[in-house]
C-alpha cells in the first residue's frame, strides 16, 4: 500500500530512524571523499541553487528540490543525538515541511512579518560516496545573514545533505543542519535554515 | 498621578509600586527600567523558591547541569552522597566561575584561574601553595557559597536564598494539585527531559509570564498555526482549535492560586475519561501514522491509552516566577536583561522503569518527541514576536499604561473556593490582575536572604 507523503506519515518509522542514524554516523571517510571534478561541480551547484532559491523565497520551488519522502533535520545535539528519544530543534517531514511552507505564506506568521531577507552562502563543499552509487553524503559550511526590521543576525554552521541521483536529477533525501550553537537560546528560529 | 498616594514602603529606586501597579493596568516602567530589574533579581529570584531544574537533568550521584537563580550562575548537583545541592558558581577566592560546562559529572571542582578546589558539596579542598596563607581554610569561610533551601516537588527541584520563605509545598500551595495530575498521568508518576527547544527574545521575563495562562492571544497570535494544523483535517478539529468560535463560553478555565501561580485548564475540551480523546485532537506529526497503526497493531487493548501518552495534555500550570508546564513541556524562563529573555521549552519522555507499558515506551517516545516540536516551532516563535513588539511599544514614553481588566467588573465572572483559588473563563486577565498584586508585594518587601558554607 502506498501513502502520499504529503498527506499521512509512514514512512517516519522504524526503519527510517534507524538508518538515519547509520547515514549520519561516521560518513565523513577520506577514503570515501569524491574527487573527481565534475562530480563535485554537480554537487557544489545543487547546493548553491538550494540556497539561492531560499534567499529569494521560492519556498515551493525550493520544496521540489527534496524527495517526496524527505527529512528536514536541526539537530539540538552535537551529531544529531537520536531523535526517537529526543526533541530536535527542528525535524521535519514531507507533511511538516509543507506545513511550514504553508504557515510562512500565511500573512499570519508573525515571526515572519516582516519577512527576513536572507544572504547565504555556502562554501567548503565535500561529497563523499556511500554503499549506493545513487546515494551521495555531503558536507558544507553555510553562513547565513538575516536581516529583519532594522535587525541584523548571523547563522552559522555546516549542512549534512543526503542526496539521491534520479533519472531527472538529483533530489535532497535529508538536510542535516548542524548549527554551531545547537545547545543554545536561538533568537527568532523562524526562518528556514 | 491618577489619585494613588504612595505610601512608606511602596518605593523602590524611586518607583512607587502603588502607582506602578494597579487593578486595571501595570505601567509600562517594569518592563523596561533597568532599576526595577535588578531589585527584581534580589526581590523576586532572591525571595520565593525558583525553578532551578529537573531531578532527571542529573539522576546519578555527582551529575551536575548549570542552572541560574535570577542572574547568579549556579550548579545544580547531585554530591557524591547523592544530596541534591545549589552551589554557586563562583570560586571564593576571585569570583570566576569554575565549572564552565553546561553539564557533565564532577566530583571536585578546581577553578581555572588560580586553581583553588572545591569538592561537589561546596567544601573546599584545596588551594595551591597553601604555605603562602598566614591562615588555614579549615573554617569554612572558603567554601562556596549555597543555597540555604532546595528542594524537590514530583521532580522539580525548587531553591530559594530566603530564610523566612515558607516551606516549598506551602509556596506552592493549591498549584501543587494541577502539577501532580501532571505528573502522574505518566507510569511510575515521573517523566524525564530529552532536551529542549531552545528560544531567546529581546523582551522583559514578564512578558512570557504574563502570556502563560492567557487564552485571549490565542486565535490571533497563534492564528497561522491553527491554520497550519487544520489545513488537512476532514474529521474535526486539531490542537488549539477549541479556541476558534467562543472561547469565552468554552468549558476551559483560568485559576489564580496566589502566591502568583495560576492555571489554565483546557481539559474540559476533551473528554479525558475517554481513552485516545487527546490523541484525536493532536495535530499531525511525522511519523504518527505509522507508529499509531504499529501500536494499535502490537496493543490492540491499550492502543488510546498509549496515544494519549504521545499526546499533549491541554494543561498551561505556572508556577512564579519561572516554571511553566504546557502540553508535555517543562518551560523554564531565565531572565538575562532587562530586555533579554531565554525561555527554553524541555521535551519530556515517558519512563518506563517497571515495564508497565508491554514494551510501548519506545514507540510511544518517536511520537512523542515529534508532537512536541510543533509548537515551539510553529506557535511560540509568532508569541517571541509580538513580546519583542511589546517591548518595542512600551519605549513610547508618554503612553504610559498596559491594561490588565479584561473580565473586571462584570458580575457573576469568578468564582472562590475555600483555598481562595480564583476561577474564572480562560480568556480572562484576572490572573494578571492577581499575580500583579503579589508582584507588587514582593518588590515592596526585603527579603531574609542568606546563602551558606554549610556543608
Amino acid at each position: 500500500m502506498s501513502h502520499d507523503p504529503s498527506q499521512t506519515s509512514h514512512y517516519i518509522n522504524d526503519e527510517f530512524y534507524k538508518n538515519l542514524i547509520i547515514w549520519f554516523s561516521d560518513w565523513q571517510r577520506p577514503e570515501n571523499e569524491i574527487s573527481k571534478p565534475s562530480l563535485r561541480d554537480e554537487i557544489r551547484n545543487y547546493l548553491e541553487r538550494e540556497a539561492r532559491l531560499l534567499d529569494d523565497g521560492l519556498h515551493n520551488n525550493w520544496l521540489s528540490l527534496y524527495a517526496p519522502e524527505c527529512l528536514y533535520w536541526v539537530p539540538a545535539s552535537l551529531g544529531g543525538g537520536d531523535p526517537r528519544s529526543e526533541v530536535a530543534t527542528a525535524f521535519d517531514d514531507r507533511r511538516r515541511l509543507e506545513d511550514r511552507i504553508h504557515r510562512l505564506g500565511s500573512d499570519y506568521a508573525w515571526s515572519q512579518q516582516p519577512v527576513s531577507r536572507t544572504n547565504r552562502v555556502v562554501s567548503n563543499v565535500a561529497g563523499f560516496a556511500t554503499p549506493d552509487k545513487n546515494i551521495v553524503m555531503t558536507r558544507a559550511n553555510f553562513l547565513i545573514t538575516e536581516f529583519q526590521a532594522g535587525d541584523f543576525r548571523t547563522w552559522a554552521g555546516w549542512y549534512g545533505h543526503r542526496l539521491n541521483r534520479t533519472s531527472s536529477g538529483w533530489e535532497i533525501v535529508v538536510k542535516q543542519v548542524n548549527l554551531i550553537n545547537y545547545d543554545q537560546n536561538l533568537r527568532n528560529p523562524s526562518i528556514t535554515l | 498621578m491618577d489619585g494613588l498616594a504612595s505610601r512608606p514602603g511602596t518605593l523602590v529606586e524611586g518607583y512607587d509600586f502603588n502607582h506602578l501597579i494597579q487593578d486595571d493596568r501595570v505601567h509600562r516602567h517594569i518592563y523596561t527600567e533597568e532599576a526595577i530589574f535588578r531589585t527584581e533579581m534580589k526581590r523576586i529570584f532572591g525571595a520565593v523558591w525558583v525553578y532551578l531544574g529537573h531531578e532527571s537533568e542529573i539522576p546519578k550521584n555527582d551529575d551536575f547541569v548549570q542552572t541560574w537563580l535570577g542572574l547568579r550562575p549556579i550548579i545544580l548537583i547531585r554530591d557524591s552522597e547523592g544530596r541534591i545541592r545549589a552551589l554557586y558558581n563562583r570560586c571564593t577566592h576571585r569570583g570566576s566561575t569554575i565549572c564552565r560546562q553546561s553539564s557533565g559529572s564532577a566530583k571536585a571542582f578546581q577553578c581555572p584561574y588560580h586553581g583553588w578546589t572545591f569538592r561537589n558539596t561546596g567544601e573546599i579542598s584545596g588551594v595551591p601553595w597553601p604555605d603562602g596563607y598566614a591562615e588555614d581554610f579549615s573554617d569554612g569561610k572558603f567554601n562556596l557559597a549555597q543555597l540555604p533551601r532546595v528542594d524537590n516537588y514530583k521532580g522539580f527541584i525548587f531553591g530559594t536564598l530566603n530564610m523566612d520563605a515558607p516551606s516549598l509545598l506551602d509556596y506552592l500551595g493549591p498549584v501543587a494539585k494541577p502539577l501532580a495530575e501532571w505528573v502522574d498521568r505518566h507510569p511510575g508518576k515521573r517523566v524525564a527531559v530529552c532536551n529542549a527547544n531552545r528560544l531567546k527574545l529581546h523582551g522583559n521575563w514578564k512578558l512570557v509570564y504574563d502570556n502563560s495562562a492567557d487564552g485571549y492571544h490565542v486565535v490571533f497570535s497563534h492564528r497561522s498555526l491553527i491554520a497550519m494544523e487544520n489545513r488537512l483535517v476532514t474529521d474535526g478539529d486539531k490542537g488549539m482549535a477549541f479556541y476558534k468560535e467562543s472561547p469565552d463560553a468554552a468549558p476551559m478555565y483560568v485559576y489564580y492560586f496566589g502566591n502568583g501561580h495560576h492555571f489554565k485548564d483546557k481539559r474540559g475540551n476533551v473528554d479525558r475519561k475517554n481513552p485516545g480523546a487527546l490523541w484525536d485532537i493532536e495535530g499531525a506529526a511525522p511519523g504518527m501514522e505509522f507508529f499509531e497503526g504499529k501500536l494499535r497493531r502490537d496493543h490492540p487493548s491499550r492502543a488510546e491509552e498509549f496515544l494519549d501518552l504521545a499526546a499533549s495534555e491541554p494543561m498551561n500550570i505556572n508556577v512564579f516566577p519561572n516554571l511553566h508546564i504546557l502540553g508535555n513541556h517543562i518551560q523554564v524562563v531565565r531572565p538575562v536583561s532587562v530586555s533579554e529573555t531565554d525561555t527554553t521549552w524541555w521535551g519530556t519522555a515517558v519512563v518506563d522503569e517497571k515495564g508497565e507499558l508491554d514494551g510501548a515506551v519506545h514507540d510511544i517516545n518517536a511520537i512523542r518527541m515529534r508532537t512536541q516540536e510543533g509548537f515551539p516551532n510553529f506557535g511560540e516563535v509568532d508569541d517571541l514576536m509580538n513580546f519583542e513588539q511589546i517591548q518595542v511599544g512600551l519605549q513610547a514614553e508618554e503612553d504610559e499604561w498596559a491594561y490588565t481588566h479584561r473580565g473586571l467588573g462584570l458580575p457573576g465572572r469568578f468564582t472562590v473556593d475555600d483555598l481562595g483559588t480564583i476561577k474564572g473563563p480562560a480568556t480572562d486577565e484576572v490572573f494578571l490582575r492577581e499575580y500583579f498584586k503579589e508582584y507588587r508585594r514582593l518588590m515592596t518587601t526585603e527579603p531574609n536572604i542568606q546563602i551558606t558554607r554549610d556543608v
